[in-house]
């Protein structure tokens, strides 16, 4: 079987629309981060997460948000996960300077306290208790924060040794592209930011850069192997020569992800959003938005050195054709 | 078969071999209950592959010097004590494979796996188990100073019933109106039973049974336990004498009051002393009790301290809290002893002699992160993981046969051997596998054909350039390397930064991918091209490739 075998579409030509695309996605997404924030989980705020399987039919919401108040436990967050007889409860700390360190685990206890006192012991099961002082949540968010930057940094090192210098600032651009389109997907969806989320989304910056990187080593080698063609056609011809691979692999990858999605459950739930959302964006921005970037640092700061030639006497090619536009 | 192949398909065997022997169920020993009772070695046959907690369920705890009742003197001292203190509860308390460790200076981390009951784990862990013995206020100091202290309480701008109690942690918790509860304290009772006259503490003591001891109605506890914090109050205490809450209220007729005593500020003698602790049931009242032997030098000194205080009351302290009430000293008491709980359960005083005999803790912990999965959600994670795992490996190869044919056969049986040489690679570096690690493990397969698709697709370009199977194959991996290359070492680097930073799952998660990488380049460039060059020397005569 071949799909898109020989195939030669204006991929460069539809890039304003693709632009576009990205927007639709990209300012709703920033508009909700902005009024709404990110749902940052009691791993990074400090609090109480309390996962209860009810077996018994009096353990409801309502049920639990009044054995709660009883108990003079306010503000507590409650869900149902997955099916109607799991419940989230979350209790996050209302101020986390004032709060002891041992204060969310006190307040994983209370909850519990709070339930037996009104249901019996013999009505629930505790299935998961997660309680993170406020410094330790701190902690954990400097750390998520440096483990983003840090890989980002390394790649973007890593590229610009390997490639040349707009190569690897195009491949960050696209990255850095769906990394702000996976936050506004997470931000429109109110995924909860977990340890586990950014894990997610740190995966999908390699996916991405995989991914673009496989199209500009292509790009790459038909600088070379082309050297009468302007960049649009290099680029143009190089984004079709590899959308077999491109989309070969997104296809194995996301019916990976979409099983996870289905059957892995709803404790990495999540985590499977993101990938599928990643995977989908990671493969957009290689075919559409990479390569434009790349077209136009070139246009910007144009250079024989694009084509890993840097003698001078190699003759200059001709401008992109302005047909293009 | 030429050489070459031979050589590569030894090689692979080899690898083979090593994945598998890594994977395979070996004698490891470890800790685990006996028929005993007691932790001991135990030699078993395991795969080494270890589950993370969020798989198997259990308890993580990460545990800080709890600094909000004073500053702990040798702090990194401390941690390590308290280390091995909480080492030698585990292993008594009885739970397999558990770990405890150091995590940077001063933090300790306690794994669990597979504890079923984490608060009783909690306490065992936590509890500070300081036992001490100290003679109660026999000359009645503290209640000669009582009016002293009102006065000071006065001059703070402190009175009877009407002034804000100080701002307490206890008191805003519990969330009681002081002031109502004061009113109703002094209706209640009879006016000769008050300690002294209306001053701002006397109004809320009321004498007790024994010498030291004094009972604040349940109601007005947290008010004066945040008066004991005032440092004018504190100054008025009698110098040599500290006062103690006991450790559960008692009833009198309708209400319900907590014991205060005042006792000697110097303990006769502390747990450092206690040879062996043991739960049983009291014959006399049924309740628990713990007896406790001492070592022979503590014997000794308690043997002279309880001789000089015959007459005398005695206050069991533990945790700061006085226990039951104190029985006055009959004679010389040696090296055995016990203590009254209550209405303690057997099984709490149990977990009592355990702690007891373990030592305690140089400084009190405080729990700082808590990360408890119970056993069933575990088992539910690992059976819908599986699912995702092996529904994503049938879609996979569905897609690659159908889409390359023969040549989508060999990426199938390359991923097998990429999934043989991931599982094998994580059992030899001892990872725990994760549920985040298990979806990664997930993800990668869909990923590891990626290098696979890659070789192919060369090899067909290389193919309609007329080359012969032979040129378009090697060509193919030639000129797929350097995307290969480039793709895996940037996913590598996320990789390692997620290692470095991540905690506990993600930390699973990220192993999964370096180990996952790693194998799926050896197998991709190694083992899918040895299985190409098989295949493309049994071709000699068609210039046809399946692909």
């Amino acid at each position: 079987m071949r799909l898109f075998d020989n195939a030669k579409y204006e991929f460069l030509r539809v890039r304003k629309q693709a632009y576009l695309a990205s927007l639709l996605v990209l300012i709703p997404g920033i508009l909700f981060l902005a009024f709404r924030g990110l749902n940052e989980s009691i791993e990074f705020t400090g609090g109480a997460l309390i996962q209860v399987h009810a077996l018994d039919s009096a353990v409801t919401i309502g049920g639990i948000r009044s054995a709660l108040g009883d108990q003079g436990i306010r503000g507590a967050e409650l869900s149902t996960f997955g099916t109607a007889r799991d419940f989230l409860i979350r209790a996050a700390s209302v101020d986390p300077e004032t709060e002891s360190e041992a204060s969310a685990e006190a307040t994983a206890r209370g909850v519990s306290a709070a339930l037996s006192a009104t249901f019996g012991e013999e009505a629930y099961r505790i299935e998961r208790v997660e309680a993170v002082g406020p410094r330790v949540g701190r902690e954990l968010r400097f750390k998520a924060l440096m483990a983003v930057l840090l890989s980002f940094g390394a790649t973007l090192i890593y590229l610009t040794l390997r490639f040349e210098w707009r190569f690897a600032v195009a491949a960050i651009g696209a990255t850095a592209h769906d990394i702000l389109l996976t936050i506004a997907f997470v931000s429109l969806m109110n995924l909860e930011i977990t340890l586990v989320v950014i894990a997610a989304v740190l995966t999908i910056v390699g996916y991405s850069l995989n991914d673009t990187i496989i199209v500009f080593d292509r790009v790459r080698e038909n600088l070379h192997k082309y050297k009468r063609q302007s960049i649009y056609e290099v680029l143009n011809q190089s984004v079709n020569e590899t959308l077999p691979r491109t989309v070969l692999t997104a296809g194995t990858t996301f019916a990976a992800t979409a099983s996870l999605l289905i059957f892995a459950g709803q404790v990495i739930r999540g985590f499977a959003w993101v990938m599928a959302f990643g995977l989908v964006v990671g493969t957009f921005s290689s075919i559409f938005i990479a390569s434009p970037i790349l077209l136009w640092i070139e246009r910007r700061w144009p250079g024989e050195d694009i084509r890993g030639t840097k003698t001078l006497d190699s003759p200059r090619v001709q401008p992109a054709p302005t047909r293009a536009d | 078969m030429t050489p070459s192949i031979r050589n590569r398909l030894l090689g692979i065997g080899a690898l083979l071999a090593l994945a598998l022997f890594s994977l395979w169920p070996r004698e490891v020993t470890i800790r685990a209950l006996g028929d005993d009772g007691r932790m001991t070695d135990v030699v078993t046959q395991k795969t080494p592959l270890k589950l993370g907690l969020d798989l198997q369920g259990g308890i993580h705890l990460a545990l800080e010097l709890d600094e909000s009742k004073g500053a702990v003197p040798n702090r990194e001292d401390a941690i390590d004590r308290a280390l091995t203190v909480i080492r030698q509860r585990i292993d008594e308390f009885g739970v397999s494979e558990p770990i405890v460790q150091k995590s940077g200076p001063d933090r300790i981390i306690v794994e669990l796996p597979g504890e079923r009951d984490p608060a009783r784990a909690k306490s065992v862990v936590q509890r500070t188990a300081f036992l001490e013995f100290r003679i109660t206020d026999m000359q009645g100091q503290f209640r000669d100073a009582i009016p002293r202290i009102d006065r000071a309480l006065a001059r703070a701008g402190v009175s009877a019933g009407v002034a804000e109690a100080p701002a307490s942690p206890l008191a805003g918790l519990l969330e009681t109106d002081t002031t109502a509860a004061d009113s109703t304290a002094a209706d209640s009772t009879a006016a000769d039973s008050l300690v002294g006259g209306p001053g701002a503490l006397s109004t809320l003591l009321f004498e007790g049974g024994v010498p030291g001891e004094y009972l604040v109605p349940e109601e007005s506890f947290p008010r004066v336990d945040s008066l004991m914090r005032i440092p004018e109050i504190q100054r008025e205490v009698p110098r040599g004498l500290e006062l103690i809450w006991g450790a559960v209220p008692r009833s009198q007729g309708t209400r319900s009051y907590r014991p205060l005593y005042a006792v000697d500020r110097r303990a006769i003698i502390t747990g450092d002393q206690l040879a062996d602790a043991s739960a049983t049931l009291d014959q006399m009242s049924g309740g628990a009790i713990v007896r406790f032997q001492l070592t022979r030098a503590g014997g000794r000194v308690f043997g002279r301290e309880t001789s000089r205080h015959i007459g005398d009351h005695m206050a069991i302290i533990l945790d700061g809290r006085v226990q039951s009430q104190p029985p006055v000293i009959r004679s010389q008491i040696n090296r055995d002893g016990q203590i009254e709980l209550g209405n303690a359960d057997l099984r709490e005083a149990q977990d009592l002699a355990l702690v007891l005999r373990a030592g305690a803790l140089p400084a009190p912990l405080q729990i700082i992160e808590e990360r408890t999965v119970g056993a069933s959600l575990g088992d539910d994670s690992i059976r819908k993981g599986m699912t995702a795992a092996i529904v994503g490996a049938i879609a996979v190869i569905t897609i690659v046969g159908l889409y390359y044919r023969f040549a989508g056969l060999l990426a199938v049986v390359a991923l097998a051997v990429y999934a043989v040489f991931t599982l094998g690679g994580l059992a030899a570096v001892g990872a725990t596998l994760t549920l985040p690690g298990l979806a990664g493990f997930v993800l990668s397969v869909g990923m590891a054909v990626d290098a696979n698709v890659l070789i192919f697709e060369r090899i067909r370009e290389e193919l309609k350039g007329n080359k012969t199977v032979r040129a378009a194959v090697d060509g193919g991996f030639q000129h797929a390397m350097p995307a290969i290359v480039d793709s895996n070492v940037t996913t590598v680097l996320t990789a390692l930064f997620l290692f470095q930073f991540g905690t506990g799952p993600v930390k699973g998660f990220a192993v999964t991918l370096i180990v996952g990488i790693l194998a799926s380049f050896i197998t991709a460039v190694f083992v899918t091209k040895t299985l190409f060059l098989i295949w493309v020397e049994r071709k000699t005569v068609t210039q046809e490739l399946s692909i």
